[in-house]
């Protein structure tokens, strides 16, 4: 890469230093493909897509490290020249979604709940903090025990907690084979379908269900496949794989709608929700997509109950609460930590609760 | 100090509370036996309410709290703090819950690992960290050591394999964190915890994920003329798509020491061999296990063995689980260190570690996590002789250095405790440190929980060089390590 990274990282970081003076709160912005996520924010944007390039990577090493401002799509097709993948299977939900965002997003698609969410494969983060500092957490290896795992809690945080710049992920090869397998089934069967073959050694890698059709997908070994094919007697889905991308970025018909779409995370043996709207059921029951519009108490209450939270994913109020607020004591926890890494509390304020 | 003692035993039965020194010293380490301390009390509770109205009190006294499971850990992580209290979890010892249909186990925190897997075997499921004192370390040491065991490749370490926590601050507040959902609001706590070494909270639940239980295993053993051409073979297997269950190297003289003790059959000839374990469905396993077989021998293997059975695959694992007591035998003493580096330097920090071997004129045995580069270079040495010990530690933390030097880290899974807080100087800078700091602060305000270990005050780097402390032995001898 042609950019000369330390004088950039020593702009950022002035521009910070000089931000937390003034009191100046900062918009992080990657490739705006999320920015829809999350809380309103108001404040002065600081454009992190400079900051690009692969820094390493060797595919027997199982880990690929750049720079926060990298495309996705660039990470992605590097990896699957190579026989690899990012298997938290991120959603980019645009063309233009960066490695940076991803991780302080931390959305996973598919694949989440038989390979992991971004979180499981985040190994290292540089990160510049509200206070100016560029610091180094975590590494390149699997197994790293040193410190504590501040990567992980910089994952999902919405940049509430820093600025990421570099990142090291853990990759894994692509399967081998991947069939797309649907049944045209009811919801109550479904669900404990889903959750009784999760618990087997079936080369599950992504169940859904949506208008009376379970989808699911199988990865691995040729043998493996075929050999769990036979137990389970589902018929080849017509629209294959490319479901599961269509899935992941929100491109199926059931996203296309006005109405406010709420992201359900619950325990996957979760029965029918008391609220009415538009439901599909993904991560094999345990992430609910609902196009509703019950009031917002009823459905943090409702998903609270079951065990789970609720996010207002798109559409609504995003001036008010949009992810399921904390109890008090959790809170207070957050707004010190928050104060740790943000002591004039500029980096992206307020995007994921009211204070912090 | 006789009304601290008043007010332990008003929350607490008597029995549950020690005092005697001769009843102390049982605590007065960890498996890092070299460190000891005597605590001031010894706190046995039953229930949560109990350990909260304990932290209660320390809270208010000013006593400092050091939590313990039991007690296997390596790097001194449950070593007394002098004057300081010692809460055993011991007796929150149930399996509260295993639910199959969500894959989920909830338990108390002084549950041993291995008993995990046992309750879930009648599902068909399994707890997938397995640490190599398993049969007697417990879930909420695991947790604060973000725990590994040699399936970790595949399957993750501790903070892969866990949903939720029950933990309770030095304020005595009780914090739910994480969820039997896939994710939960907020910052991702539960990481934070993980590997926290009881410097954050006490864990007094865990809600564990289990996996389904692979239906069979492979294994294979692999002989190499060079550490190199081993290396290689490993990233061979990699390169070809394949994620090994276990994968496992030892250098010559470990192979050595180990056929003398276990008489596993392995080729005393050869600088280093590999155990590659792989698990699945029958049709899976075949023919991965033939994949593996060409793949290795391609990379140049002067011998593969298949195991044609579960016996003799397990054969094949008896000498990597005997290697630690087989070391024990060819030396007095020896030092395991824990070091993690990226597999392309495998070669380069053996043979870093060879100089430094002769340099200090002490023998070095190697085995390890070949898959994911977890060194265990176990350092011989003989307390017996004056100067050795320190040589040996010396080393040792030369060794990490080196690990750290080659991107790499000074801890893959035992944790920094108090053996490695001098390399944690090497590894993090004052403004990192600083933050760490700033974490621990966070929870715990009054810096009550576990002081002194983990994170080096800056002070202490500074005089980092200047001291010396004294590394041991494992005080656990009918525990299988590796």
């Amino acid at each position: 890469m042609t950019v000369n990274i330390s004088s950039l990282y020593q702009e950022l970081s002035e521009r910070v230093i000089a931000a937390g003076s003034s009191g100046q709160p900062l918009i992080l912005k990657g490739g705006s493909s999320k920015q829809f996520y999350g809380r309103n924010v108001a404040g002065e944007i600081i454009d992190l897509r400079p900051c690009s390039g692969i820094i390493a990577y060797e595919p027997t090493e199982l880990v690929i490290t750049a720079y926060a401002g990298t495309p996705l799509r660039e990470i992605e097709n590097l990896l699957s020249e190579r026989g690899q993948m990012l298997p938290f299977e991120p959603p980019g939900f645009g063309d233009n979604a960066t490695l940076g965002g991803t991780v302080a997003c931390g959305l996973s698609g598919p694949r989440r709940p038989y390979a992991g969410a971004v979180r499981d494969y985040v190994l290292g983060i540089k990160c510049l903090t509200g206070k100016g500092e560029i610091l180094t957490f975590g590494g390149q290896v699997m197994k790293n025990v040193a410190g504590y795992d501040v990567s992980r809690l910089m994952t999902g945080a919405l940049g509430t907690l820093g600025i990421i710049l570099e990142v090291s992920i853990k990759v894994l090869p692509l399967s081998e084979f991947d069939i797309a397998l649907t049944r045209k089934t009811d919801f109550t069967a479904a669900l404990s379908d889903m959750n009784a073959w999760a618990g087997k050694s079936l080369s599950l890698s992504a169940a859904c269900y949506h208008d009376g059709q379970l989808d699911i997908r199988l990865s691995g070994k040729k043998a493996a496949v075929a050999a769990a094919r036979k137990i389970l007697a589902m018929e080849e889905s017509e629209a294959g794989l490319d479901y599961w991308r269509q899935l992941r970025e929100h491109q199926l018909s059931f996203f296309n709608n006005n109405k406010p779409l709420w992201r359900l995370s619950v325990p996957s043996t979760t029965g029918a929700m008391d609220l009415a709207g538009d439901w599909l059921v993904d991560w094999g029951g345990a992430q609910r997509w609902l196009r509703t519009d019950e009031p917002v108490d009823k459905i943090r209450r409702v998903t609270a109950q079951a065990g789970g939270h609720a996010t207002l994913f798109r559409g609504g109020d995003h001036d008010g609460e949009v992810f399921q607020p904390l109890t008090p004591a959790l809170m207070k926890l957050h707004l010190r930590l928050k104060q740790v890494f943000d002591p004039d509390r500029i980096l992206n304020r307020g995007r994921m609760y009211h204070n912090c | 100090m006789s009304s601290v003692i008043e007010r332990l035993c008003a929350v607490l039965p008597d029995e549950a509370v020690i005092s005697g020194a001769e009843s102390l010293q049982v605590y007065e380490c960890d498996a890092l036996s070299a460190y000891r301390t005597l605590p001031r009390f010894v706190v046995l509770p039953a229930d949560i309410d109990q350990v909260q109205a304990v932290l209660r009190i320390c809270y208010e006294e000013n006593i400092p709290v050091v939590a313990r499971g039991a007690g296997t850990g390596l790097s001194g992580g449950a070593l007394p703090v002098a004057d300081g209290l010692v809460l055993s979890l011991a007796k929150l010892n149930r399996i509260l819950a295993i639910d199959p249909e969500r894959r989920l186990a909830r338990v108390q925190p002084g549950v041993r690992n291995l008993s995990v897997s046992e309750a879930a075997a009648p599902y068909g499921l399994f707890y997938a960290p397995d640490p190599s004192s398993q049969i007697a370390c417990t879930i909420g040491g695991n947790v604060a050591e973000n725990s590994g065991g040699v399936h970790c490749l595949k399957y993750g370490l501790t903070v892969h394999n866990i949903a939720a926590l029950k933990i309770l601050t030095m304020e005595g507040e009780l914090l739910e964190i994480g969820s039997e959902a896939l994710d939960a609001p907020g910052f991702d706590l539960l990481a934070l915890m993980t590997g926290s070494e009881g410097m954050l909270g006490v864990v007094v639940e865990v809600t564990l994920k289990l996996l389904p239980k692979p239906v069979q295993q492979q294994i294979l053993l692999a002989a190499f003329d060079s550490v190199e051409a081993a290396g290689h073979g490993v990233a061979a297997i990699i390169a070809c798509g394949i994620i090994p269950a276990g994968l496992e190297m030892m250098d010559n003289a470990c192979i050595r020491a180990v056929e003398d003790y276990v008489h596993a059959g392995y080729p005393v000839d050869a600088a280093a061999i590999l155990l590659c374990e792989l698990d699945g469905v029958p049709e899976e396993v075949k023919s991965s296990g033939k994949e593996v077989a060409d793949i290795l021998v391609k990379s140049g293997a002067t011998e593969v063995r298949m195991a044609r059975d579960e016996a003799e695959g397990e054969k094949f694992w008896v000498g990597r689980k005997a290697a630690f007591p087989a070391v024990g035998r060819i030396a007095a003493d020896y030092y395991c260190m824990d070091g993690t580096i990226p597999r392309k330097h495998i070669a380069g920090v053996l043979q870093t570690i060879a100089d430094l071997s002769r340099e200090y004129g002490l023998g070095v045995v190697n085995v390890f996590h070949a898959g994911d580069g977890n060194l265990h270079p176990l350092i011989l040495y003989d307390v017996a002789v004056p100067g050795e010990l320190e040589q040996a530690e010396e080393l040792g933390g030369r060794i990490l250095e080196a690990c750290v030097a080659a991107g790499g880290t000074i801890t893959g899974e035992h944790g920094v405790g108090i053996e490695k807080i001098n390399q944690m100087c090497v590894q993090f800078n004052a403004q990192e440190l600083t933050l760490f700091h700033g974490i621990k602060h966070a929870f715990d305000p009054p810096g009550l929980l576990n002081p002194g270990k983990a994170v080096p005050t800056l002070k202490r780097c500074a005089e980092f060089g200047a001291m010396h402390v004294h590394a041991g032995q494992l005080p656990f001898p009918d525990l299988e390590r590796f």
